[in-house]
């Protein structure tokens, strides 16, 4: 069974070699660390049959304040075929906020993309909508953000006192 | 001196009337609509004091209940319904978010109510027990007993 989980880590590998940076299994959970250019072509590779990573469970972002790189994307895959999950990492820097978007390949990156574009500031190449989602217009800044201030309100109207 | 004895009396008539038919608008946005419920139905029954009429329109109501937190995002949506309810109209602040934003001290979160709309009763607890519902429901109808009434022939003040 371990050697099975870790096949896909394995062909991951061999696929990419210069763009799969660290391969591991935290919790039971097969991860790899990949260079974040490389993105879109290893999400095409691990959906494509037959490694049949169909399903797009979650993408999400981690801010690592006062490391370099800043940010890391998170994504999680599932393979209906062989009932196996995979977690895909990708650093980006503050100063290049910027990651290919996944929507072409999952239509629920879409509004996925759109929560981690509001939240951290991270933009999407490519992605066909990229505005706010939880957040109103006029609202300014990204409240997930590590540096975002703890007591800074927004207010949408005119308060009473 | 005739004219002040025959207002007092209408203004006890009118407030009498008005604190035992309160028709509540719920402005419902969180867990503590359960709470709601469970004060609205048989069990605890609300409208044994008069204020079981759930109207889904703000402007057939007097009682605005607003029950759960309120974000930023949903403040002008509050005043929105908090200026189309016609006078007289009370407001009760249902639950710790209501009041003062409650554990969401954070970007998102109105930090009580009363910033966007004035409030007449404030219920406590996370979420508040039916009983202090009623508790809070039975305050109100003290302030409204109290309180000079309007009528449509009466000069406002404001």
């Amino acid at each position: 069974m371990e050697m099975e989980e870790t096949e896909i880590l394995a062909k991951l590998k061999n696929k990419f070699p210069q763009q799969v940076k660290e391969t591991f299994i935290s919790l039971g959970m097969e991860v790899a660390v990949i260079d974040k250019e490389a993105l879109f072509e290893v999400m095409s590779f691990l959906k494509e049959k037959p490694q049949d990573y169909a399903m797009l469970l979650d993408l999400t972002c981690v801010d690592y304040l006062g490391e370099e790189p800043r940010f890391e994307m998170v994504y999680h895959l599932f393979s209906l075929s062989s009932n196996r999950r995979l977690r895909i990492k990708a650093r980006v820097s503050e100063k290049e906020p910027r990651i290919a978007s996944l929507t072409p390949l999952w239509r629920n990156a879409n509004w996925l993309e759109r929560e981690v574009y509001d939240l951290f500031g991270i933009e999407f190449v490519g992605h066909p909508d990229l505005r706010r989602i939880f957040m109103y217009d006029g609202f300014e800044g990204h409240p997930l953000r590590k540096d975002y201030p703890l007591r800074l309100r927004q207010p949408r109207i005119k308060f009473r006192k | 001196m005739e004219g002040r004895f025959f207002l007092t009396t209408l203004n006890e008539i009118l407030s009498w009337g008005r604190k035992y038919s309160l028709f509540q608008y719920p402005f419902v946005t969180a867990c503590c609509g359960m709470e709601y419920m469970a004060a609205a139905c048989a069990h605890f029954d609300i409208d044994r004091f008069g204020a079981g009429w759930t109207r889904f329109s703000p402007r057939q109501a007097d009682m605005l209940l607003v029950v759960g937190t309120v974000t930023q995002k949903l403040a002008p949506v509050l005043k929105t319904v908090y200026d189309q309810m016609t006078e007289p109209k009370w407001v009760i602040a249902f639950g710790t978010c209501a009041v003062s934003g409650g554990i969401y001290d954070n970007y998102a979160v109105v930090q009580g109510i009363d910033q966007i709309i004035p409030v007449d009763v404030y219920i406590p607890g996370c979420p508040p027990r039916p009983e202090t519902v009623l508790d809070g429901l039975i305050k109100l109808q003290e302030k409204i007993k109290n309180q000079e009434q309007e009528w449509r022939w009466k000069r406002r003040k404001f």
